[in-house]
């Protein structure tokens, strides 16, 4: 069976002082393979506590992550992930961090170049190959780590909030660029985000977590990544049902955050 | 306080003559431009004329108040006396007779063997006399010797060059001052001058001279690079044998938790230990000879090391270390290709600090017991008043210790070039 599934996921974290914080709860859903799925919610709703628990990097309290048919229990090459910034080896060259994977994997040498060289042009990063990582662009920064992540080739690429630290128009570009690398590659994405646009041009499926416990509130099934593969994502956004949809997810997003408010407010 | 007056003044006066007279033309660079400068601390540069004058008016102060020949005449401050003065004494008999008499004193260098100079006895019952005084010296002189009348009759002087003077108290004469012992006797001491004597602070070409002498001849049995060259020696051993435990030693702290708390209270309690205060355990331990010295400097530069190592480790970003491990690697991958470099900017920085440690260390261990090294040098001429060895000495120590500290910024830009950047 391939694709990723996420078996009803729970996650609680014990603190010193006794107490406990029911970050996630009963979270199941599955992914098929080349399915792109951007997830969206209010801070604390335990969106990067899932996708460090897709990614291995933490065991959940309850449940279990399926992929390909086996249990997930630690971090591996078949789920890429990248990071918001600053996951970038600084002491490397642009295409030694792109290098990077396959290199661990002893793969030979002018293989390795090959993947690298064939990335780099894909992201349109060619002319900086011997470039040292802190001299790119915030924005330059986030290709190296989307062409590191590719190199590896992995089955599912799990992205948190890459785009965040971006301006505007890097970022709009950026998205542009996941979009055809999705199609490209027909690779299985999850990707965070606090943006709700991002959510929405990049999500096939989007999915609106709430907090306390997280868990899932609403999952969308959208065309505009789809049609942002093709066009320019300004024209995406004119689209009939975009503005809707958007101020939907927003108000929803907004009354959680009023609910948590109030709720605190009421404690304190 | 003249000196301070004096460098206060080249302070302000060359402050003014740089910025008014020849500064009057505009910058024309970006931070000109600023119009915040006071509390911007990036528009705050070091001005080169400045650090020129600063350091040319030390050696400016330190000729003029040594009679540096480097430096032309006008320059020097007023120097002791030197040459023959003259004082005359008036003498008193318990009858009330008085009589004067002259006394004639030959200031000579102090190194110079000299006769007293020859006078005419004179007139009267008190006779003329001469005698020698070094120059920055003193002398008693027993006016009443060769009188006719001495002490032994009564005879006593009661005023020099006219002015009325008592046992205890001093008269100012134009060659410097004439005091009376208790006893009676006049005590010469001619004027010092405003310049310091070569055995408290030598001339600095007496300095440039002795160091060329040392260089040449050695001191003690040793050259002047065996002495340097040892203490460099102890430095380095030292701070290498303390990097290859040190390092590791932090690595594991940073990795491991049993190790973390195995060695933690060691580190933190041996950490702010000066290696000064190792110095007396590890003479009565391993004596004062090279293993002694090696063992202390380990000591100093192990703790530096083990601490920048553990903080180099603990300051890798977790997302690094996440994506190496969703990009594959294995452990021994990541501690080659993510912990290690991502630390070596901090240990390169603990290096610096470590050897800079271990210098001022090893100086101080040779001060204390050493058969050679830069310490020993200056300690044994301190103890000989050569004073220009030791001024020598203080300023090679100088010199060396910037010297490794340029190295290591050096190295460090071109080795770790990341640094700061991640």
């Amino acid at each position: 069976m391939s694709g990723l599934a996420i078996e009803n996921i729970s996650m609680r974290f014990d603190l010193p002082n006794g107490t406990s914080v029911q970050a996630l709860k009963n979270v199941s859903l599955t992914l098929k393979a080349g399915e792109l799925m951007s997830v969206l919610g209010p801070s604390g709703c335990g969106k990067t506590t899932l996708l460090n628990i897709v990614a291995g990097f933490l065991a959940p309290t309850e449940g279990q992550i399926v992929m390909n048919g086996h249990r997930v229990t630690g971090p591996a090459a078949e789920r890429g992930m990248v990071f918001q910034q600053g996951a970038l080896f600084e002491w490397m060259s642009v295409r030694d961090n792109v290098g990077f994977g396959p290199r661990m994997k002893r793969m030979p040498r002018a293989e390795t170049a090959g993947i690298v060289d064939h990335l780099l042009e894909v992201v349109g990063l060619q002319d900086f190959k011997d470039k040292a990582v802190y001299e790119l662009s915030g924005g330059m920064q986030q290709r190296v780590a989307l062409a590191r992540c590719l190199a590896n080739d992995p089955d599912v690429i799990l992205m948190d909030e890459p785009l965040g630290a971006l301006d505007a128009l890097t970022r709009e570009k950026m998205q542009s660029l996941v979009l055809k690398l999705w199609k490209e590659t027909g690779k299985t994405i999850i990707l965070i985000t606090h943006s709700v646009e991002e959510a929405l041009l990049l999500g096939e499926r989007l999915l609106v977590m709430a907090p306390r416990p997280g868990r899932i509130h609403t999952e969308y099934r959208l065309p505009f990544a789809d049609m942002g593969v093709n066009a320019d994502l300004r024209e995406v956004k004119k689209h009939p049902d975009y503005a809707p949809t958007r101020e939907e997810i927003l108000n929803m997003i907004w009354n959680m955050e009023e609910e948590i408010m109030g709720r605190t407010e009421a404690g304190a | 306080m003249i000196p301070l007056l004096i460098y206060v003044a080249i302070f302000v006066g060359s402050y003014l003559l740089v910025n008014r007279v020849f500064r009057r033309a505009v910058r024309r660079d970006f931070t000109s431009l600023k119009t915040v400068t006071f509390g911007d601390e990036s528009a705050v540069v070091s001005d080169r004329w400045a650090s020129v004058i600063s350091i040319a008016s030390i050696f400016l102060l330190w000729g003029m108040f040594t009679g540096s020949s480097l430096l032309p005449k006008f320059l020097h401050m007023p120097g002791p006396f030197e040459g023959t003065a003259d004082f005359t004494y008036t003498a008193e008999l318990p009858d009330g007779r008085r009589d004067d008499a002259t006394v004639t004193v030959l200031v000579h260098p102090i190194d110079q063997k000299v006769e007293p100079p020859a006078v005419e006895p004179g007139p009267g019952w008190a006779k003329n006399d001469s005698a020698t005084v070094g120059v920055w010296r003193s002398g008693l002189i027993r006016v009443d010797r060769n009188d006719e009348n001495g002490r032994d009759q009564g005879a006593r002087v009661v005023a020099v060059d006219g002015q009325p003077i008592a046992p205890g108290e001093s008269v100012a004469t134009p060659f410097g001052r004439v005091g009376m012992s208790p006893k009676g006797t006049l005590n010469f001491e001619p004027s010092k001058g405003w310049q310091m004597e070569p055995i408290w602070l030598p001339a600095p070409e007496a300095v440039v001279e002795r160091m060329i002498e040392i260089a040449r001849d050695g001191f003690r049995g040793s050259t002047l690079w065996e002495h340097l060259g040892y203490s460099l020696f102890r430095v380095i051993a030292g701070f290498l044998l303390g990097a290859l435990v040190g390092i590791p030693l932090g690595y594991a702290m940073g990795l491991s938790n049993w190790f973390r708390g195995w060695f933690d209270p060691i580190v933190e309690f041996m950490r702010p230990v000066p290696p000064l205060a190792l110095i007396p355990l590890v003479i009565i331990w391993a004596g004062i000879g090279e293993a002694g010295k090696i063992i202390l400097l380990f000591l100093a530069a192990l703790w530096i090391m083990a601490i920048a190592a553990r903080s180099g480790v603990s300051g890798v970003r977790i997302s690094k270390v996440h994506a190496a491990y969703s990009l594959g690697a294995s452990r021994v991958q990541i501690m080659r290709h993510v912990i290690v470099p991502n630390s070596l900017p901090e240990i390169f920085t603990g290096a610096r600090v470590a050897m800079g440690v271990c210098w001022g260390t090893v100086v101080a261990a040779e001060l204390v017991a050493a058969e050679k090294g830069a310490g020993m040098m200056i300690m044994v001429a301190s103890k000989f008043q050569n004073t220009d060895i030791v001024i020598m000495g203080i300023i090679l120590i100088g010199v060396i210790g910037f010297g490794i500290d340029i190295l290591m910024r050096w190295a460090e830009r071109v080795l770790v070039p990341w640094k700061g950047k991640g």
